[in-house]
């Protein structure tokens, strides 16, 4: 086991830098998630860890070691790719066995230590089967049984859960943390899923571009996102953009909107904020609204859709489509067309620089 | 109902038909050289006489066996630069690899003519004249292309992170060939040697071209002989031929699926 550090990565590919200056700390033990669009770098940057390609200039280290010009095959890596990458020609106990029989282990060596990676993925009885016979969610627990069983230092996943459907996708999370705690290897996890990188990761990456945006635990970067982008790839939020008066923004037509979180900007620049859509009160408008701390702003309901647990409106106010989540207590729903007062606190609210 | 079925029966008339076309000179070759007479008259009379003295021919069998070393030979040469060649085309980019690609394809579509006579005047030119070895050269550089094209095809199927995954796993390059890529090009490594072998047995053109009167193969033999006079041996020689190359042919249709699964 050991802890991964990214300094200063750069990759170009002609003239596009896939990777800007990019520094990560992956502490040992860890799970984390690079989030991003595609064509962000995640993958690049994966690749550059797992030594599949090296980096036009910094450094990488795992476990204490530079490793930035060691081939792959020397990195004592173990990886899971996105279609899984199981031999055809081989069983599943000889795909599992094949980073310990390339090394030269012996015979009875192997067939221990497949086994036990075999039950680990709670596949144990399924060693003679050829890979094209087994489910994709079996699969993905080959992949993963080959790439834990040669005790890697470090565990790279890229986009490993993509292939499978809705509902196997969250066994497979929770079965993958669970192997993770398990042997408690350091995990890079690449993903574009927010979802799976806010449910299983203890820190998250966000990249952008070839550039880190912002990176944290999954609970930092929710609550206090210090970008535009920041917000909305990682979760949904409303923005607004305005001016800034310190400690919030003035929007176009004069209403103040105070922020209780985000960096303290310069009165009268450009600036914007994030409000999350579970975060807004909405009621029936009924006369003049009481303003004593909250941010309040008068709209009127477009649509609605209901999901049942929840409901989400679709509020127009200026121009602007604003986004609230209401959870179903059994209150009277609000219908279409509706006047409606949405109501929040700063606390609540996230300043962030324009851009 | 009824337009149905004539059409049916129409469909499996041409089959029959297409069939005749392609087998009936082939069958008739292979039954008159059973047949007692030297010149085709009927009635059939069953004799296995002109095997007989096939087997007599030392002219007939030293060609055969030089056939059959110059197409082993030749189909071991190809399957290894032709494989090695294809690999290199599928795992690395260079300047110049389309262009190379490219070139790989005009040799098949050259008539063999043109092809033994720039041999021939090649081979003359930097002193390696006539012979077996320059039969042999020959029909390497004619069978390499398709080997390369065979297995190119196959390697289209392969999934590149295959070779990632065992590399990630620890396994150096010559691990990684041999127990991940080979497997899996297989079919099409034994369907390009099937290939070369044919191109090399069968060849007529470049091997008359490039024979001496002792050194020759088969099919150069076998028109050497027709032009001295007939003989019902050549039927028994080519019938023999015939059964080889289609059990041949056969073979490469069992191992040659272009991008078929196993």
């Amino acid at each position: 086991m050991a802890g991964v550090q990214v300094s200063n990565v750069s990759r170009s590919f002609g003239a596009h830098k896939a990777l800007d200056d990019v520094s990560i700390d992956f502490a040992d033990g860890g799970f984390y998630a690079l989030l991003g669009p595609s064509g962000s770098g995640k993958t690049t940057l994966l690749r550059q860890i797992a030594g599949f390609d090296f980096p036009d200039s910094g450094r990488i280290s795992i476990g204490g070691e530079s490793v930035e010009r060691v081939p792959v095959e020397k990195r004592r890596i173990g990886m899971v790719f996105q279609n899984y990458a199981l031999f055809p020609n081989m069983s599943v106990a000889d795909n599992v066995a094949f980073g310990l029989s390339v090394r030269g282990e012996a015979k009875v060596v192997i067939a221990t230590e497949v086994q036990r990676a075999l039950d680990l993925v709670q596949l144990g009885t399924l060693g003679a089967r050829r890979p094209h016979q087994l489910s994709g969610g079996q699969r993905q627990r080959v992949a993963l049984a080959r790439a834990i069983v040669t005790k890697p230092r470090v565990l790279l996943l890229d986009e490993p859960l993509g292939a499978l459907d809705k509902a196997l996708r969250v066994d497979m999370q929770i079965e993958l943390k669970r192997i993770q705690r398990e042997i408690g290897i350091t995990t890079i996890f690449v993903t574009h899923d927010q979802e799976e990188a806010l449910t299983m990761s203890d820190r998250v990456g966000i990249l952008r571009d070839g550039r880190l945006v912002q990176e944290g635990p999954p609970e930092e970067i929710y609550d206090r996102p210090k970008t535009e982008f920041a917000a909305t790839f990682l979760g949904d939020a409303n923005i607004f953009r305005g001016d800034s008066t310190g400690n919030g923004i003035r929007l176009p037509d004069g209403t103040a909107i105070e922020a209780g979180a985000g960096p303290t900007l310069a009165a009268g620049a450009k600036a914007s904020c994030a409000v999350r859509p579970e975060r807004i009160g909405i009621a029936t408008d009924t006369g003049a609204p009481d303003t004593t701390n909250d941010n309040v702003l008068k709209g009127q309901v477009s649509k609605r859709i209901f999901a049942g647990n929840n409901s989400t409106y679709f509020v127009e106010r200026a121009g602007q489509t604003l986004k609230v989540i209401v959870q179903n207590t059994g209150a009277d729903r609000l219908a279409e067309g509706q006047e409606v007062v949405l109501r929040w606190s700063p606390e609540s609210t996230v300043l962030l620089p324009a851009g | 109902m009824a337009t149905t079925r004539i059409l049916e029966w129409l469909g499996r008339l041409y089959i029959w038909l297409l069939l005749a076309f392609l087998y009936l000179p082939i069958i008739i070759m292979a039954l008159m050289s059973f047949n007692v007479s030297p010149f085709y008259q009927l009635p059939f009379e069953w004799t296995t006489e002109w095997y007989g003295s096939l087997w007599q021919n030392d002219q007939l069998i030293a060609a055969t066996r030089n056939s059959i070393e110059i197409a082993i030979i030749t189909t071991v040469i190809c399957v290894v630069l032709g494989s090695a060649a294809s690999l290199a085309l599928f795992r690395y980019e260079f300047r110049g690899k389309k262009f190379l690609q490219a070139l790989l394809f005009p040799p098949i579509a050259i008539p063999w003519l043109i092809t033994g006579t720039a041999m021939l005047i090649f081979f003359f030119g930097v002193g390696i004249g006539r012979g077996l070895f320059a039969i042999l050269l020959g029909h390497v550089a004619l069978a390499l292309p398709y080997v390369i094209v065979v297995v190119s095809a196959r390697l289209q199927t392969f999934a590149p992170e295959l070779e990632e995954a065992a590399r990630s796993l620890g396994a150096n390059q010559w691990q990684v060939t041999r127990r991940v890529t080979l497997p899996w090009i297989m079919p099409g490594v034994i369907a390009g040697g099937l290939f070369a072998f044919a191109v090399s047995f069968d060849q007529f053109v470049v091997s008359y071209f490039l024979a001496t009167p002792g050194q020759t193969t088969l099919p150069v033999e076998i028109y050497a002989a027709i032009r001295k006079g007939f003989t019902p041996e050549i039927n028994a020689v080519s019938t023999i031929i015939i059964v080889v190359s289609m059990a041949l042919m056969l073979l490469t249709a069992r191992f040659f699926k272009f991008g078929g699964e196993k």
